[in-house]
């Protein structure tokens, strides 16, 4: 069976947890148990959130540090404060031109998300950009573009204005890898 | 349905009542609670079910309804975090004695960390304290199922059920496939029996022997009964674990590679501990590790601290989160492994949560410290209590202090021959939790303090749950002022904050009253943007001119993260990702250098 672990990281307000729904209600879609660990109370009041993200038969909710696969973080900083999670072979999607002080030999997957949703109109969209980036890189993730788009189209099935900008920040993400040469 | 669906722990609890004929659940929100019963009210209305389901004033009022229904035999539930147990626990002990007719489950959710609470209290202690069993899920998909074990345990034995997640139960999502619900077609029966429902003391005394007799048959329900995790295991040494401690333990015991060589038992019922699996458990093992969070509640039933280790033998800490690599490392020990340690966390860095961008309450306390600058600042429990963050807040004790600790200021000040101004900060919400009684004491005893009640329609911290204000269909909106005004406060006006110039000049007159003649009520009213259910109104976009001088007021004083202090140009910026268009800002900068225009929504 697939068995990946996630870190998904960055600031309340972003929509973090919305894009670790996202990915576990694909996991369920492709028949893979799945388990979960968000932040809620204060902290989503613009401190750090983080969510662990466990795709295949686990027992516990959290990530320990060493055991991540790969690392989804919406803010530059949050690469460098939850890197600790990652192992050896692990990998980082990021919201940044480029990873400054990143760890020299692990993969970085980095997009400009902030100035993308700026130029898009739309603030909100940081978490589906990042999302779509990382998607561009085959075989990172225990699903692809896709498998991810179908359920953002079943999820927000009844927002329809939503869903387009939605699917266009997702886009987005995944042609700025093709456009950058990724 | 038939299809796996993603389920929050709390979603899957509330899914698990509704599932077992559960007719009236109540609560009063707080995290990591919070989502327990608006995911009763959304299976409600998915499957169409006759329920009273409400968030009720408090903890203690929650607890009280629900139990009442219990009494009159319907299944009910009443939900909680664990401070909350702490309001709830007169109704609740007394419960105890007096039993139940239908299943009547108290969850009370834990929260060790503390990840966003004042404490990191047990609650199975309480269930100890309260002489009712308690049980103790280790993942969502536990939660939902014992919700089923808790009814049943407390029709069999007549007595509630303590149902005790913590937090990386309830905030954990696990594919579950949901149930059938059980409609149990029961109607409310209530059996006048004054002698059990309104015992006098002597009646009390045998009630007390009936708990005990129950708990002593409870100690051998099959069902609750520690289960064997990895029945092939053998070796002298043996896991006891409960809660999210046994969900971690598991996996780390497969990593570890000792899933064959040492035994795992998870606890379901931390209290009253089986009997019959103490004495075996003792009888089998010759060393017992207990992996559970946050007191010693089953290190303490086994009786024999020379073999039993855990947080009262100091092998395991007994403060703070049993996070996954804690656990690894005692169980490697434990086990005479050599363990490496893992990378760990870098010392520093991360950012503090504050008030959103374009929240009122900034503004508010922005406001109290023009108005008052020299005041003593009592708060409260809720997303204000970040006015911690602009130097607005000096105290935070539990729900509904403030307006106790500014009549108490008052008091000590006023022995020692001194009168401070006491501004002190309520939300609306924690204002008819516990804000009410000391108002009414505070009046009566002659104290003189403002109390600046934020009144933004709704319990935001938690999720915007409504406040018993919000007018909704079926019920009777209670609004703020008259409810002052009826507890004796002669001075009760209501403003608005993000009119920054003319709110502070009401904080003023405010503390102008309260230093002369007694207690004066300020209701800063302003809707909370982080509520979905109010349309976005047209915003303003805010601008930096270049007159700005980089005197930092606006990013320090009042500590919006919108504006952002750019160390190379020595000037402020709007981050326009966050930025609101509130606009407050404009009257908080010195030099004028804010300026903003209209904009669309």
């Amino acid at each position: 069976m697939i068995s990946q672990q996630l870190i998904l990281s960055g600031v309340g307000g972003q929509g973090i947890l919305f894009i670790t729904r996202l990915l576990a209600e694909t996991a369920i879609a492709k028949g893979l148990p799945v388990m979960t660990s968000e932040t809620h109370g204060m902290a989503q009041r613009g401190g750090i959130v983080i969510s662990h993200l466990k795709v295949g038969g686990f027992s516990s909710p959290l990530v320990r540090p060493g055991r991540a696969d790969g690392m989804i973080a919406l803010k530059p900083e949050n690469a460098l404060l939850h890197r600790h999670f990652l192992a050896d072979s692990g990998w980082i999607g990021v919201n940044a031109s480029s990873l400054p002080e990143g760890r020299g030999d692990l993969p970085v997957f980095p997009v400009p998300a902030d100035s993308l949703a700026l130029e898009m109109k739309a603030p909100r969209s940081v978490n589906l950009i990042v999302l779509g980036r990382v998607l561009a890189e085959a075989g990172r993730l225990f699903c692809d573009f896709e498998d991810v788009r179908l359920i953002l189209e079943k999820k927000l099935a009844t927002k329809p204005s939503l869903l387009q900008s939605s699917l266009e920040a997702f886009r987005a993400g995944a042609d700025f890898a093709q456009r950058a040469g990724c | 349905m038939s299809e796996r669906i993603l389920m929050q722990g709390n979603e899957a609890m509330a899914r698990g009542l509704v599932e077992n004929g559960c007719i009236v659940a109540t609560s009063y929100p707080g995290t990591p609670a919070s989502e327990i019963l608006s995911s009763v009210m959304a299976w409600q209305k998915a499957e169409g079910l006759a329920m009273h389901v409400e968030w009720a004033i408090n903890e203690k009022v929650a607890l009280e309804i629900a139990y009442t229904a219990s009494q009159s035999g319907l299944r009910s539930a009443v939900a909680m975090k664990q401070v909350g147990l702490n309001v709830a626990s007169d109704p609740l002990l007394s419960a105890a004695y007096l039993g139940v007719t239908g299943g009547f489950i108290v969850i009370s959710a834990d929260d060790p960390g503390p990840h966003s609470s004042q404490t990191e209290q047990d609650s199975r202690l309480l269930a100890m304290l309260a002489k009712i069993p308690v049980l103790d899920p280790g993942s969502p998909a536990q939660a939902r199922e014992f919700t089923a074990l808790a009814f049943e345990l407390s029709e069999a034995f007549q007595v509630p059920v303590l149902l005790r997640p913590t937090t990386r139960v309830c905030h954990a999502c696990q594919d579950i496939l949901p149930a059938e619900v059980n409609k149990l077609q029961r109607k409310a029966d209530f059996r006048k029996d004054p002698a059990r429902w309104a015992a006098t003391p002597n009646f009390r005394y045998r009630l007390h022997l009936d708990l005990n007799r129950k708990l002593a048959d409870i100690a051998a329900h099959e069902p609750t009964a520690p289960r064997l995790l990895n029945p092939g295991a053998a070796s002298s040494r043996a896991v006891v674990a409960s809660g999210v401690a046994a969900a971690h333990a598991r996996e780390i015991l497969e990593n570890l590679g000792l899933w064959d060589g040492l035994p795992l038992f998870q606890v379901i019922q931390p209290y009253p501990l089986h009997d019959t699996f103490v004495r075996n458990i003792l009888d089998t093992y010759e060393e017992i590790l207990v992996l559970e969070e946050t007191a010693g509640v089953i290190e303490l039933q086994l009786r024999d601290r020379a073999r039993v280790r855990g947080k009262v033998s100091g092998a395991v800490p007994e403060a703070g989160e049993l996070l996954p690599e804690l656990i690894e490392h005692i169980v490697a020990e434990f086990a005479g492994m050599p363990f490496d340690p893992v990378s760990t966390p870098p010392a520093s860095g991360g950012r503090r949560p504050t008030l959103c961008p374009g929240c009122p309450h900034r503004a508010s306390f922005y406001a109290i410290k023009k108005a008052a600058p020299k005041g003593i600042y009592p708060s409260d429990i809720g997303c204000y209590t970040l006015g911690l963050n602009l130097g607005g807040v000096d105290t935070v004790l539990c729900m509904g202090a403030s307006v106790s600790q500014a009549a108490g200021f008052h008091q000590t000040y006023r022995v020692s021959g001194e009168q401070r101004d006491v501004v002190a900060t309520i939300g609306d919400s924690t204002f008819f939790h516990s804000g009410i009684p000391p108002l009414i004491d505070a009046v009566s005893q002659g104290a003189k303090f403002v109390l600046v009640i934020l009144d933004n329609s709704t319990t935001a911290m938690t999720g915007n749950q409504p406040t018993p204000a919000v007018p909704l269909p079926g019920r009777v909106p209670v609004a703020i002022a008259p409810v002052v005004e009826g507890c004796g406060v002669r001075f009760c006006k209501t403003g608005d904050p993000l009119d920054l110039p003319g709110f502070t000049h009401l904080v003023g007159e405010a503390v102008e009253f309260a230093r002369n003649e007694g207690v004066a009520v300020v209701i800063a009213k302003s809707p909370c943007l982080v509520d979905r259910t109010r349309p976005r109104l047209p915003r303003r976009q805010v601008e930096v001119s270049e007159t700005c001088t980089g005197c930092r007021v606006c990013t320090s004083q009042f500590e919006c993260p919108a504006l952002v202090y750019d160390g190379n140009t020595k000037k402020v910026t709007v981050d326009l990702l966050i930025c609101s268009g509130c606009g407050v800002c404009i009257d908080v900068c010195p030099s004028r250098s804010i300026t903003g225009r209209e904009e669309g929504p």
